[in-house]
């Protein structure tokens, strides 16, 4: 079989039928197998860098592999932003790229670059074909890699000629069976619950290894068993239902405030998923004084990697929380919950409808609030306020870059969930305008599918959250943060046929965003706000529950 | 402090760079490298000598053991291993001072593998601070040249690297 005519085939095997990408030289022949298919949906992206968010955000929605498609040299090169953020956040990925041909390696070739030595670092595995006959073991290979264990993005590197050659499609071997906790393990789980159960102020961290891992039913029972306070990370948004009355909110360097004074007073924390990153635990020194540590994680090497823990369980988080749910509780937290209500009471927002960002995000979640929508950010100031203000009570229904931080994730990966979720869930896209700056192109493709996704850029005319960092560690010396030279983000949208108004009081937000509500096609609201402050944040050099005032 | 660790590996491209790469981003600095074949055409060898805090070290062998070329993770203690490393010195001699120069060598064992009119290489094995006391004796002679290979490490004993192999599944889905 021609090696292009295999690489489709195996895609279909393993249940791919939407991929996203861009062409060049060295990729040509796949595409023209591509357009002999109909069987898998090809999306045509405005830039690489966009495809491998788009193909990220749909294995985020889906929880399946996403997979893209890029040409050597700059096509390959364009890719490493979207590969590292969505290794960062253990999405899987598969990123097929074509490389000259295999008798032009090695000799800078037009448009070759050394994708594999490039991407290793940022790739949970990457290959490099040698002869045409490993293209599909090595590319079924790359599925089950990507799709198991602790997930990531895996990249196959595939030279021009190795396309048209022609390649064994030999049958698909068989999975080992599932491993069964061993002898240690159970005695491990066993103090663990007594861990749990000695403890008297003990509180859960959900992390985004609880929805890769499909946990979060499991993570309700366990919580509801024991009564234990849970709050969640940034990318544990949605891991646990935000109006449940355990839930304590999304805790960390923006979290709020009661969340990080539960988890800066407990005597126990349960790590479900979380990897401990220094966003979510401030100063580590601070933090991990006078505590003790559960910590379940599906990766081995996550265990006493940031934090030293006092017991560590790593393997599938659903067996695992079965595990710990063996025995009844016998500690009485009613003590410790009344502290927590008292948190709750003191620093509950209060929303004045006034017209700033908090009082918007709290509108779109009121709006929202559990119908079929779903939410993706980019990344900055109004990332923060969407993830203290908009609640969340579902798994899959927010999507951020958390780990990298990627400042043009939002649009493209918005894209990518839009597609996957189809008329079943809308995306409402929020963004900065520094953001759109970056990725906006890909409004394009978002008019040309006609997807229903409405954007919110808060305009700010800054990057609000550099602004906010010279304000606090630079003596507020801003630089390279406030847009003198303005733009017309409405006009830029409406350039690509797209529905967009311009807001610039609350009343013009309600009005608008129930407009959008209403269309069938893609919206965006441009609300031009003043500049703020993300409130809270927390104090890098002390407790999480300490705070810097501004 | 020091230590020696073993990493057995599928016989794949870019292995041995993924395993050094891996220390560089851990910011681990590498003392001594050796790499080489083993009794199976599968596997190579790698040995990595680097100093670092221990409770690093387990986070080191967690990661590698991550890689999926990586067949083998073993850390080699002192008392239960043997190290070996071979060292060529290059010094300068004459027919004066020739049979002063061979007497010494013959004291540290250290084999003359080239004798010129005006220098002498010797071939010498063995741990780190053998070496160095033969180097301070030749020094005065005038050492023209001194070349190291990496060191090896071999544990005493029935026990091997291959019975430190990893489940296929361990860091599959199945693992657990």
């Amino acid at each position: 079989m021609e090696g292009s005519q295999a690489i489709i085939k195996c895609l279909k095997e393993n249940g791919i039928n939407t991929i996203f990408g861009y062409p060049g030289g060295m990729i040509l022949p796949l595409f023209d197998a591509l357009s002999k298919t109909n069987d898998i949906d090809f999306i045509l992206t405005t830039h690489e860098q966009s495809a491998a968010h788009a193909a990220d955000g749909y294995a985020r929605a889906s929880g399946k592999a996403g997979v893209c498609i890029a040409t050597s040299g700059p096509g390959a090169t364009n890719l490493v932003t979207g590969i590292a953020t969505a290794f960062m956040d253990s999405i899987p990925m598969v990123i097929i790229t074509g490389q000259v041909d295999s008798s032009l390696l090695g000799k800078d070739s037009f448009q070759e670059t050394d994708i594999f030595g490039i991407t290793m670092p940022i790739t949970k595995h990457n290959f490099k074909l040698q002869n045409a006959n490993e293209l599909i073991p090595l590319l079924r290979e790359s599925f089950s890699l990507a799709c198991s264990g602790r997930k990531g993005p895996v990249l196959i590197d595939i030279p021009k000629d190795f396309f048209y050659a022609d390649v064994a499609y030999p049958a698909k071997e068989a999975e080992p069976p599932a491993a069964k906790p061993d002898a240690d393990f159970l005695i491990c789980a066993a103090e663990a619950i007594n861990e749990i159960l000695n403890s008297r102020r003990p509180v859960i961290i959900a992390g985004g290894g609880v929805i890769i891992g499909e946990a979060h039913k499991e993570l309700l029972s366990f919580a509801e068993k024991y009564k234990i306070p849970v709050v969640s990370t940034l990318m544990g948004i949605g891991a646990f239902p935000s109006d449940h009355p355990l839930y304590m909110g999304f805790a960390g360097l923006h979290g709020r405030k009661s969340a990080n004074y539960a988890v800066a007073e407990a005597d126990l924390i349960i790590a479900v998923g979380s990897r401990f990153g220094d966003r979510q635990t401030g100063n580590i020194t601070h933090y991990v004084y006078e505590k003790h540590f559960i910590h379940i994680d599906i990766d081995p090497a996550e265990i006493d990697k940031n934090v030293h823990s006092n017991i560590g369980l790593s393997g599938d988080m659903k067996t695992i929380l079965n595990l710990l749910m063996q025995r009844e509780p016998i500690n009485n937290l009613n003590s410790w919950w009344q502290i927590l209500q008292k948190h709750r009471e003191k620093f509950a927002y209060e929303y004045t409808g006034k017209y700033d960002v908090p009082n918007i995000m709290h509108y779109i979640s009121r709006s929202i609030n559990k119908g079929d929508y779903v939410v993706a950010t980019d990344v900055g100031q109004h990332q923060m306020w969407a993830a203290q203000h908009i609640r969340r009570y579902q798994p899959r229904t927010w999507f951020t870059s958390g780990g990298l931080g990627t400042m043009g994730f939002g649009l493209p990966a918005a894209l990518g969930i839009q597609l996957y979720f189809g008329n079943e869930k809308r995306v409402i896209h929020i963004a900065g305008d520094g953001g759109i700056k970056m990725t906006g192109s890909e409004y394009y493709t978002i008019a040309a599918l006609h997807l229903p996704i409405i954007s919110i850029i808060i305009n700010n005319e800054s990057l609000g959250m550099i602004r906010q960092l010279q304000k606090v560690f630079y003596g507020a010396r801003y630089f390279s943060c406030n847009f003198e030279y303005k733009m017309n983000y409405t006009k830029y949208i409406e350039s690509f046929g797209i529905k967009a108004y311009t807001v610039h009081s609350m009343d013009e937000f309600v009005e608008s965003f129930s407009d959008a509500l209403k269309q069938k096609g893609p919206t965006a609201l441009v609300v031009n706000i003043g500049k703020a402050f993300v409130d809270p944040m927390a104090n890098t050099d002390a407790r999480l529950n300490t705070f810097i005032n501004f | 402090m020091k230590h020696a660790l073993s990493v057995l590996v599928n016989n794949q491209p870019g292995v041995l760079l993924r395993v050094v790469s891996m220390f560089s981003r851990r910011a681990f600095n590498i003392d001594s490298l050796s790499v080489g074949i083993t009794e199976s055409p599968k596997y190579s060898r790698i040995t990595i000598f680097f100093s670092g805090e221990v409770h690093i070290v387990d986070q080191m062998i967690k990661q590698l053991g991550k890689i999926p070329d990586v067949a083998a993770v073993q850390l080699h203690k002192p008392e239960d291993a043997v190290y070996r490393g071979m060292t060529l010195i290059k010094v300068k001699s004459s027919a004066n001072n020739r049979l002063d120069i061979l007497k010494i060598a013959e004291l540290f064992r250290a084999r003359v593998i080239d004798v010129q009119a005006t220098t002498l290489i010797f071939e010498i094995t063995g741990q780190d601070e053998k070496v160095l006391a033969f180097t301070r004796l030749l020094d005065p002679y005038g050492i023209l040249e001194i070349i190291r290979t990496g060191q090896i490490a071999l544990e005493r004993g029935e026990q091997t690297i291959t019975s430190n192999k990893k489940k296929n599944s361990f860091y599959g889905k199945n693992m657990l």
